[in-house]
């Protein structure tokens, strides 16, 4: 299944993407199972989103998709339908934080 | 013909400035890596086309960067730092135990020798080498591993490498300096490694003259003559005639003693330059004014050289790796501050021009010399 991501402007010029991501991603699919195929499609992304060694999530980026805020889930809770279906996009986004 | 090429590291990117040799009219060519902080860029001293750069922000992590047509076009390169075995721990503001954890990389320093081989300092203290142009990074981790290791404490920009030199005269002897743990020496190429702190005296740790625990803010080296090394410490401007084994104060008449740079005269191994911050606590410049001083004697007799620069209202502060020198005749001098402004003198300091006046504020200068 094809997934469609929204990064945050500096991780769309780092990645040399304009606008929407589209990952293959094989079922089940997870939050994982997208940052894993993200980070495989652009390389130059590992470490930006989540830590290289323990994967886990950077603390000023977070997860969301169909308005829920996955970032504090575990990574392998399944994605909304919409997003599986398509419909919807799932959002890495960078924390409104700093100057 | 020859030029100079001055590369800036920015809280908001990097810029190349460059000029000819008559150093009169300069280009700024950026923002490089926009909305970015750029730490640090160097040059390779073999292949000065090559320049590494680390790029890091607080919301996405660490990236390195490799140019290898002097700044045109950059290549990401490899981000993943990590840790030689279990990190442990070193001391926490408050005394207390703290897992080391890699934040960013504050200073690249290349081979002098081989364009691939470059040296990456980093928060949490720990120093890494690449040999493959950075694409993959190894710590050297006998410097963490240094007996002290679990003592050191972050100064208040943290517990960072901040500054690596690599001996033109003997390949297997290393430098670098730590906030807040001090001064290191390896002379096994990195291997094993030695605190070099005697004589050294920081009257805000409990015991002021410690083996460590020592604010240093940066240390410069002339490649002429590699035993003497001078030091801009959290207070005290210090010379060593041994290579670091003992330290004398040389403050003299410095109207504060207190700093983060400290650079060397390309061609005058005895004169050196500093810039005067009022206070650890107050980081602008004394009464308003922007001076740099400069030693002719290897310390203790200083000028202040104003020509140029403003003197009244001025309170930026100039950071650690925000001076540096090029190797024309006469020698330049050059730094950034943080309100933005690059200054260059093309007298060894005698007068002063902006070469930028609104860059974000300046994390690091650095200059090559070029020649056709």
């Amino acid at each position: 299944m094809t997934i469609r991501v929204v990064l945050p402007a500096h991780l769309r010029t780092l990645a040399q993407a304009g606008g929407e991501v589209l990952v293959d991603v094989s079922p089940p699919a997870t939050v994982r199972a997208v940052l894993d195929a993200l980070e495989s499609q652009y390389p130059v992304l590992r470490g930006t989103i989540r830590d290289h060694g323990t994967l886990v999530r950077r603390p000023f980026v977070r997860f969301f998709a169909c308005e829920s805020d996955l970032s504090l889930e575990s990574p392998d809770i399944a994605l909304p339908d919409a997003v599986v279906a398509g419909d919807e996009p799932f959002y890495v986004i960078g924390a409104i934080a700093g100057g | 013909m020859s030029g100079v090429r001055v590369l800036v590291g920015t809280r908001k990117g990097a810029f190349v400035i460059t000029a000819d040799g008559t150093r009169a009219n300069w280009d700024i060519a950026g923002p490089f890596f926009g909305g970015w902080e750029l730490y640090h860029l160097k040059g390779s001293p073999v292949a000065p086309n090559r320049i590494y750069a680390s790029q890091g922000s607080g919301w996405f992590g660490q990236l390195i960067q490799r140019s290898d047509d002097g700044g045109r076009t950059w290549t990401v390169m490899g981000n993943a730092f990590a840790y030689d075995g279990i990190p442990g721990t070193h001391q926490w503001y408050d005394g207390t135990p703290h897992p080391w954890e890699f934040k960013r990389v504050w200073h690249l320093e290349p081979s002098l020798t081989d364009p691939d081989t470059v040296y990456a300092g980093v928060e949490d203290a720990a120093l890494f080498r690449s040999t493959d142009g950075g694409q993959s990074w190894h710590e050297l981790s006998g410097l963490r591993g240094h007996g002290s290791g679990a003592q050191w404490a972050p100064g208040a920009g943290g517990l960072c490498v901040h500054t690596v030199i690599l001996d033109p005269a003997d390949a297997q002897r290393m430098f670098v300096a730590i906030s807040a743990a001090g001064a290191f020496r390896s002379d096994d190429a990195g291997v094993t490694w030695k605190a070099i702190n005697q004589g050294l005296r920081s009257n805000h740790i409990p015991d002021p003259a410690a083996e460590v625990g020592h604010c240093v803010h940066h240390v410069a080296q002339h490649r002429a003559r590699p035993q003497v090394l001078f030091m801009q410490k959290h207070w005290d401007v210090m010379r060593s005639d041994d290579a670091g084994d003992t330290w004398t104060e040389i403050s003299g008449n410095l109207p504060s003693d207190f700093g983060f740079p400290i650079d060397i005269h390309a061609h005058e191994p005895d004169t050196i330059y500093v810039v005067p911050i009022k206070s650890d606590s107050e980081h602008y410049p004394p009464d308003g004014k922007l001076r740099v001083y400069r030693s002719r004697s290897g310390g203790h007799e200083w000028e202040a050289l104003t020509n140029g620069l403003p003197q009244r209202d001025c309170y930026v502060n100039v950071l650690r790796d925000a001076m540096a020198v090029d190797s024309l005749d006469a020698c330049g001098i050059y730094f950034g501050t943080t309100g933005g402004q690059v200054y260059a003198s093309a007298d060894a300091g005698d007068s002063w021009q902006a070469i930028a006046h609104d860059l974000p504020p300046v994390l690091s200068v650095e200059v090559q010399t070029l020649t056709d």
